[in-house]
């Protein structure tokens, strides 16, 4: 029986159970021994001109080796032209803006966010870093504050004048006036997508050694690969000189894709002082200056018939960027990719605007684009059944692509490749038993009690290794005592690759999976390599394993025949036992060892570049059950139950463990957390006591139910799970502490669902009735 | 100052600043890399140890107030080789753990409460662990790993 599909433990444990990883800030390498301190100076003003700098008495301080600000980053290529024809309106773009949009590594003549760093402090340790980063006086000339879609909109106040907009792209048609003709009914509201900080619990970190023309990276990051050539292109490098590693890493949420200007800074002070340096950021620091996720403004309109039918849908979205155009263009198209959700309708128009504001930059955060897409059609569809008076499960059955439709092509141009979205939906309402709850619900309002229950529903689909394109690469060796080390582009940082990598080798070659290493993280021994983000891992960086362990067992079975001195169409490899025999003859048997030892020179070594060319679309449904305390407007998540299909299941373990962490980010975006501003661009939730990252003690355990429909377009069948549980979970949620209310009057609470605002709703609705 | 602390049985001195964190004291003299700092106001957890049998919040203690104390981190709490601690067992076998960044606190605060606690409800364990963050697992499995080890200990 093969062991994929089957409940194994990770390798990965014992080590971070008893000697805890080696993060960043954890080596202890020979290279770093005597490694200064950087420590940043950041902007403490949103919006403001720099009018000097005086770095005296902090280069005075005990231990300083230097102060650097952006006057002395005087090597570097300039930054990048303007490629999208200048002043904004440029299609959607992956990649951050050039021309006036650039954004320094240190700030030169005006800071644009709080957190924004001016100036950098390199000491001999640490604490000496935080006495003298205080001691670097910033004189500031405080510009108006661009804060919120609407300040950006109104353009009063630029964040780049030179660009002469707030707007860094605009996408979509203006809306047709006849999109909604035919419908009996139609809802229309503004609702907001609030922005969030990712909070990895290991925060920003890196260090930086120069030796011999080599610059060598530590960085907490989710792709080496990616970060070397993002460094050779800011520090002007031949990527051949460059050696990145990512260590252990304490989770990355989407936020530590590659690498921010204040670890490519550490990287050119290296160069600069010739010490080694070390740099791990504070939390504050992290919640201001790591970039955060979400922050969009949404109108949604649906329409459709009585007897609930959707018949067209329009989303409009304000994405707000923060103070720089990072991945800007990217999220708010991947939201007007997936519009429509897993509804078949037959009408939609979707439309974007981009606005920079002073605010921390904004880019991928777990579903990255998705989740914004999915919380916007949810509530449309609840405030459309709300309208017509139907049970929204009801609407939803009605409206959901049916399963002969795929692959389905859906009107915002994605291929929806398998589902089966209504059997998802069934499975949730029968396992949280829905017509029960239903019935609870009903008497508690009937007998006016002050805990009222909601039921939420999200159904949804997303779209993972939407870069399919980009591929992962794989490199497996047969070693001659039959070990093996697999080399991955793909970057762990708490997904569990070294265990379902190894999985898949012992499924494939009968090699057991103690005898299975797997290195990922280090151009120098994986030059070539994408990494982990947009769920893409097993579908690309497991299939690239499993392609390579298949090549390698094609060449085994040469080297066996030659051995057997059969031929290779007589023999066969007992997965059971990791042996090659002539079929039928397990006296003949050869271990991997011996065949490997007979290999020769080149060995037993494998080279992938896998892709399928296209992503896969994951899907599923969730059923939220709250309660919500009427006189005060406190909101609980009782129960959460979902069918979150990613195709086959490899490891059972881990894709469990990647829903149950994706649901509880999805609740925390729905009940609690918000990254707030005041008028003057200040950060209000700055620290892990302001800002509400949600606890064990505010989540139930979770009800997950299985469901497996195959990809077609991977050997393995497999969709990706990483972000699936946030994306149905948060709307879910929102849904659910509405419905508690609803007989109240109230059709609409805006995320986080704090006991403020369902208090504010409630009242808002007495007042109108 | 002085400081002098017993660390997982070893003893180990050293001279340090004044203002020196307990947590700086075990990573960066004592070389017990394991606990993590994962905040600046308290909130996370991550560097939770054993301060004289009861669980701390090592950033939030001045090495000079655990001199001639007893600290225990997770480095500490395995027997010799490879035998796991049934709470770390435990976090195995629920997968309760995927970046492992809190995993150190998270192990310290669960065998503090099972101290505290041996036989905990889930709602106790989670009102139990509300000070100790985790990001990636929901909590789901870390609950579930408390109450095996739990479990586990009213079997022996």
């Amino acid at each position: 029986m093969s062991i994929l599909g089957t409940r194994v433990v990770r390798t990965e444990d014992p080590r971070l159970l008893t000697a805890g990883g080696t993060y960043v800030d954890d080596l202890r390498l020979p290279e770093l021994a005597r490694a200064a301190r950087v420590t940043f100076v950041r902007s403490p003003i949103a919006h403001a001109l720099i009018t000097g700098i005086d770095a005296c008495a902090a280069r005075a301080a005990p231990g300083v080796v230097a102060v650097f600000t952006a006057a002395d980053l005087d090597d570097l290529p300039p930054p990048p032209p303007d490629d999208d024809g200048g002043g904004g309106g440029g299609e959607a773009a992956p990649l951050p803006l050039g021309g006036p949009w650039s954004e320094p590594l240190l700030a030169i003549d005006r800071v644009r966010f709080v957190g924004e760093p001016v100036a950098m402090v390199i000491t001999d340790d640490q604490y000496q870093g935080e006495d003298a980063a205080e001691l670097v006086s910033v004189d500031y000339e405080p510009l108006q504050p661009v804060v919120g879609t609407d300040a950006a909109l109104a353009g009063a106040s630029l964040v780049f004048p030179a660009a002469a907009t707030n707007v860094a792209v605009t996408s979509g048609a203006p809306a047709d006036a006849t999109a909604f003709d035919g419908c009996e009914v139609v809802v229309q509201a503004t609702i907001a997508n609030q922005r969030l900080a990712p909070v990895p619990m290991e925060a920003r970190a890196a260090a930086a050694h120069w030796a011999d023309g080599k610059l060598t990276v530590w960085s907490s990051t989710q792709n080496a690969q990616i970060s070397r050539f993002i460094l050779a292109g800011a520090l002007g490098l031949d990527p051949g000189s460059i050696r990145v590693v990512a260590p252990d890493v304490g989770g990355g949420f989407g936020a530590k894709i590659g690498v921010d200007r204040d670890a490519l800074l550490v990287a050119w002070a290296a160069r600069r002082t010739g010490r080694a340096l070390r740099w791990a950021e504070t939390r504050t620091e992290n919640q201001l200056a790591m970039t955060h996720g979400r922050a969009q403004r949404q109108v949604i309109k649906i329409g459709g018939t009585r007897d609930g039918r959707i018949l067209a849908y329009r989303l409009e979205v304000v994405q707000d960027t923060g103070a720089y155009p990072r991945m800007g263009g990217f999220l708010p198209f991947l939201t007007s990719l997936m519009a429509t959700g897993a509804y078949d309708i037959g009408t939609v128009e979707t439309a974007f605007r981009v606005v920079v504001t002073n605010t921390t930059p904004i880019s991928a955060y777990r579903g990255a684009g998705r989740p914004e897409a999915t919380a916007a059609i949810e509530r449309a569809v609840d405030l459309f059944a709300a309208e017509i008076g139907m049970d929204p499960a009801q609407l939803r059955r009605i409206n959901l692509v049916p399963p002969d439709k795929f692959p389905f092509s859906s009107p915002c141009g994605a291929v929806y490749d398998t589902g089966a979205y209504a059997q998802a939906l069934d499975k949730v309402l029968a396992g949280a038993g829905y017509q029960d709850l239903r019935a609870e619900q009903a008497r508690r309002r009937e007998r006016g009690d002050p805990v009222q229950l909601g039921i939420g529903l999200a159904s949804y689909v997303e779209i993972t290794a939407g870069d399919a394109a980009g591929g992962e690469t794989a490199r497996l060796v047969v070693h001659g005592d039959g070990t093996v080390t697999v080399y991955t582009g793909s970057s762990a940082h708490g997904q569990g690759h070294h265990t379902a990598w190894a999985m898949l080798v012992e499924a494939e070659l009968g090699i057991e999976m103690a005898k299975v290493t797997v290195v990922h993280g280090d151009t120098d021994l994986i030059p070539l390599g994408v990494g982990t983000y947009a769920s893409r891992s097993l579908q690309l960086g497991g299939v690239a394993v499993q392609k390579a362990a298949i090549d390698v067992k094609d060449q085994a079975r040469r080297v066996a025949a030659d051995m057997l001195e059969a031929s290779e169409a007589d023999l066969e490899l007992d997965t059971e036992r990791g042996a090659w025999q002539v079929r039928g003859d397990p006296e003949s048997s050869r271990t991997w060892a011996e065949v490997a030892g007979h290999a020769g020179a080149g060995g037993l070594a494998a080279d992938v570049n896998y892709t399928d060319g296209q992503p896969t679309f994951p899907f599923g449904a969730h059923l939220a059950v709250a309660e919500v305390d009427i006189e005060t407007g406190k909101a609980r998540l009782l129960r959460h139950v979902t069918v979150d299909d990613a195709g086959t299941v490899v490891s059972p373990v881990l894709a469990e463990g990647q829903r149950h962490g994706g649901i509880a980010q999805g609740a925390a975006q729905a009940l609690l957390e918000e990254m707030v501003y005041d008028a003057d661009g200040n950060p209000v939730t700055g620290t892990l006591v302001d800002y509400a990252i949600i606890t064990a003690a505010e989540l139930p355990s979770f009800e997950l139910l299985q469901s497996e429909t195959p990809a077609t377009i991977n050997p393995l069948g497999v969709k990706g799970i990483g972000e699936a549980g946030t994306i149905g979970a948060a709307p879910a949620v929102q849904n659910a502490v509405i419905d508690a209310v609803s007989h109240l009057g109230v059709r609409h609470i805006d995320m986080p669902v704090t006991p403020a605002r369902v208090w504010a709703a409630i009242d808002e609705a007495r007042q109108s009735r | 100052m002085k400081v002098s602390l017993t660390a997982n049985g070893s003893q180990v001195a050293a001279e340090v600043a004044d203002r020196t964190l307990l947590v700086h004291f075990l990573r960066d003299e004592a070389g017990l890399s394991a606990t993590n700092v994962g905040c600046d106001t308290s909130s996370c957890g991550a560097c939770t140890v054993l301060l004289n049998g009861r669980s701390v919040k090592s950033c939030t203690v001045l090495a000079a107030q655990a001199d001639g104390c007893d600290v225990v981190t997770v480095e500490g709490l395995a027997a010799d080789g490879d035998e796991l601690h049934p709470v770390q067992r435990a976090f195995r076998a629920e997968h309760a753990l995927q970046c492992g960044f809190c995993t150190p606190g998270m192990v310290m605060a669960t065998v503090s409460l099972l101290a505290e606690n041996p036989a905990p409800t889930e709602d106790e364990v989670r009102a139990a662990l509300e000070g100790n963050l985790c990001r990636c697992t929901g909590y789901h499995n870390i609950v579930r790993a408390v109450l095996a080890a739990a479990a586990e200990r009213s079997l022996r």
